[in-house]
């Protein structure tokens, strides 16, 4: 037949994909950070706004001029979202005073070091943002440990407060076991608590249960902390929001806090002297970076495992860890840690984490599958 | 309502058959020109026993089956072979073509004589349907006497009818439910015999309510051993292993068939196919075909001739608007893409689809970001995102290792892939490469 029909678009099946992209996917986890980065915003003032606008502006300066150097086109590159999200997590995991060119520091580690050098988008092995916060963490340690008091908790110390994780941590560490809870251990220091909190803690008292304050000014935000970790109540929202538009599945967090919780429930309580199941599971959910770690951080597709039972084994190792340095190392944080440490299990787990064989007699296949001749027609 | 499914893996995409599902099949005129490829199922082609300038009748047989996987091939319409030619095929391969010019006097209605069935032998019957013509409409095109040549060592359970149609757009099966129940049943009872099936299932997906209540009751009123299973709606179930997974809860190991657990699967057109060939001696010269899709005017279902041409059937069904930028052949999610509207409809041919602009929009490539949907919709448990991998960088080894030629090519990784990479693509090639002794 004729060669003259070239109108129509001829191309393998299939000939229908979803809309979802890897550009969308990128804005959905950018539009999910906003409440909780508008919220530190709010809370820390004109400082913490130039430490977000440094560490975006320069990651997304990096990613151009990498993709530059690598030869890849700048503009195709830049518009699939990833580097401005990369740079929005460094931004929301610096504290929210420090000198600018800590977070430009952190971006160029995560795009230049962490991403770049193994082949951008979809090569890192670890998550770029948490690799760039460990980096300057380490390189200037002072800077990175400097906590500003929250607008609703103004405190006369208000530039050297400390996060309450570290407070306890310290207080611990000096003191020993003292037999009582983190949340008295914070009373006894004196910390304030918003009128908010009081309220609500009244309120479920009234109808017969008992919650510390603390716990409250922690789930709402009224805390010290990093720019974007400090809202435990808006992280969740968003990533309950990614998790109804299907952009991460539950597996990882899911795993990743009930291991978490489940550990410090059982253990928490022994490190202050008190017995088995008495550890202060909000406390430690709703401190440090756990609902960012959890919904936004271990969720990172580059740096998870493909499976849901990898990644199910991923999010339980990453609790074990978190728990493990929270309440047994001399750092006070341990999320981004073990985060990044789990990052490098993750060729391994995806290695031996395999999905089942359609029609593989495994475990599950033999009480289905009847029995057949051994001979016959095999793959070529 | 109990509804059934399989659970490893499968997409939901929008199954838009609402375009044509309450459509009657209308007739087709017979066109002027049939083309008829001896490229009509699976195997080897069928070998041409006409010559140019012969007179043939409707229902002639123009091709002879050659080979234990081939068929026969008949004349669709009575006139004279104008030409012999070669085709190009839209999945790439070349085939040998009859072209037959229609004599416009002649009475073209299909050939229809009712013939005793009851004394019919499992032989008899497997040599009627290879001398029939009849090959499995669902789209794989599987010479369907093979099915039927049950090796002695082996037994039939099972007989599940595929009435599934889980690709989008498609209702050409749903129609056939709809107004040829009793035929279906009628096949169904016929090829349960002829297999010595014990049960008799058909499975519907429940998109198709109407069909299952109409299949319930002609089954009620033949009084027949039939089961219909109401299926939930997910791609790809009409696939031979996903159905039978959700029919009868077994599962096909790998590079085995549908018989090596007791099961015989048969698409529901074919079923009728094999009534109209057993009790009706007509050979397989028509189909239902879906025309249908954004881009098409009057969506409708037609009963066409094999070997009318697509541009032909498109002129019957209303045409195609101006904004239509794709053709396929097939279903979405398996279909070939068509370059020209010169291609004959084949015994395969469940639709033709016009997309538009709207729908066809490129996507942009990303690198693989490693979300992982892939390895999660795969419904034969392969991990789309490593297999791809290996193609690309030609380790065909490895390749195999991670059991490409498990691959049915569903297009489901493809579907969700957020980076919109070529998987299936890679795939097919791959296969092709390993099948000819590529390392």
């Amino acid at each position: 037949m004729s060669h003259e029909f070239q109108e129509f678009i001829v191309e393998t099946s299939p000939h229908i994909k979803t809309k979802s992209s890897t550009r969308s996917i990128m804005w959905a986890v950018i539009l999910a950070l906003l409440p909780a980065t508008i919220w530190g915003l709010y809370m820390f003032g004109l400082p913490s706004f130039y430490v977000l606008l440094c560490s975006i502006v320069s990651a997304v300066i990096f990613e151009g001029v990498m993709a530059k150097v690598m030869k890849r086109e700048v503009r195709r590159t830049l518009r699939d979202g990833s580097a401005l999200l990369t740079g929005l997590l460094v931004g929301m995991n610096m504290p929210p005073v420090l000198p600018l060119y800590i977070p430009v520091a952190a971006s160029f580690f995560a795009i230049v070091v962490i991403k770049w050098t193994f082949g951008g988008l979809g090569k890192n092995w670890m998550n770029p943002a948490l690799a760039g916060r460990a980096f300057v963490a380490f390189s200037w340690p002072g800077a990175m440990s400097v906590w500003t008091s929250p607008r609703s908790l103004a405190r006369l110390d208000a530039i050297s407060s400390v996060s309450p994780l570290g407070e306890t941590k310290t207080l611990l560490v000096e003191a020993g076991p003292s037999g009582i809870s983190s949340a008295e251990l914070l009373h006894s220091l004196g910390n304030p608590v918003t009128p908010i909190a009081t309220r609500v803690t009244e309120f479920f008292s009234s109808i017969g249960i008992q919650m510390s304050p603390y716990n409250v000014d922690l789930f709402i935000g009224n805390v010290s902390g990093s720019i974007g970790e400090i809202s435990a109540m808006l992280l969740l929202l968003g990533g309950l929001y990614l998790l109804g538009r299907k952009v991460i599945s539950w597996e990882i967090p899911i795993a990743y806090l009930a291991t978490f919780g489940l550990l410090i429930w059982t253990f928490g309580g022994t490190r202050y002297g008190l017995p088995l199941f008495t550890g202060d599971v909000w406390f430690h959910l709703f401190s440090g970076g756990v609902m960012l770690g959890a919904w936004f951080m271990a969720t990172d597709m580059v740096t998870s495992p493909c499976t849901r039972a990898g990644m199910l084994i991923y999010g339980m190792g990453i609790g074990l860890f978190t728990f493990a340095i929270r309440i047994y190392g001399s750092l006070p944080e341990g999320s981004s840690l073990a985060i990044l440490l789990m990052n490098t299990t993750v060729p391994l787990i995806d290695m031996y984490v395999r999905p089942r064989r359609f029609g593989d007699r495994g475990s599950l296949g033999k009480k289905f599958i009847k029995k057949s001749t051994p001979a016959g027609g095999n793959e070529s | 309502m109990k509804t059934f499914t399989w659970h490893k893996g499968g997409v939901h995409p929008p199954d838009k058959k609402s375009f044509s599902q309450d459509k009657p099949i209308l007739e087709v005129p017979v066109p002027e020109q049939v083309f008829l490829t001896t490229a009509q199922h699976v195997g080897a082609y069928s070998k041409v026993i006409v010559s140019v300038g012969d007179q043939v009748q409707i229902g002639d047989k123009i091709g002879e089956s050659a080979g234990y996987i081939s068929a026969s091939l008949h004349a669709s319409v009575t006139g004279k072979v104008s030409k012999i030619d070669v085709i190009t095929l839209p999945n790439g391969s070349r085939a040998p073509l009859v072209i037959i010019n229609t004599d416009q006097e002649a009475d073209q209605s299909v050939p229809k004589e009712v013939v005793p069935v009851d004394t019919l032998t499992a032989e008899e019957v497997a040599k009627k349907l290879e001398d029939r013509g009849v090959v499995g409409l669902g789209g794989a095109t599987f010479p369907t006497h093979v099915k039927f040549s049950i090796p002695r060592n082996k037994s039939v359970e099972y007989l599940v009818i595929n009435g599934v149609e889980c690709e989008p757009y498609l209702t050409a099966d749903h129609r056939v439910m709809l107004e040829h129940a009793d035929e279906v049943v009628q096949g169904a009872i016929l090829a349960a015999k002829a297999i010595k099936a014990e049960k008799i299932i058909i499975g519907v997906e429940v998109n198709k309510m109407n069909a299952i209540e109409h299949l319930r009751e002609t089954i009620a009123h033949a009084n027949a051993p039939i089961t219909v299973m109401p299926l939930k709606v997910k791609y790809p179930q009409g696939d031979e292993k996903q159905l039978l997974k959700a029919t009868i809860g077994r599962e096909i190991p790998p590079a085995k068939l549908p018989l090596d657990v007791g099961a015989v699967v048969v698409n529901v057109g074919t079923v009728r196919a094999i009534y109209q060939a057993l009790a009706l001696n007509t050979p397989l010269i028509e189909r239902v075909v879906t025309v249908t899709g954004e881009g098409a005017l009057q969506p409708g279902n037609f009963l066409t001739r094999i070997g009318t041409p697509v541009a032909k059937l498109l002129e019957f069904a209303g045409g195609y608007s101006q904004n239509t930028t794709k053709f396929i052949s097939g279903g979405p999610m398996m279909g070939n893409a068509i370059n020209t509207l010169d291609l004959p409809i084949t015994k395969g041919t469940s639709g033709i689809i016009a997309l538009e602009h709207a729908q066809t929009r490129p996507f942009i490539e990303t690198p693989c970001i490693g979300c992982g949907r892939c390895v999660r919709v795969c419904p034969m448990g392969l991990r789309p995102r490593y297999l791809a991998k290996t193609i690309v960088n030609r380790r065909y080894k490895d390749a195999k290792k991670e059991y490409i030629m498990d691959c049915k090519e569903c297009g489901c990784c493809q579907y969700v892939c957020p980076a919109k990479l070529p998987l299936v693509h890679s795939f097919k090639v791959g296969k092709s490469l390993i099948r000819r002794g590529v390392q």
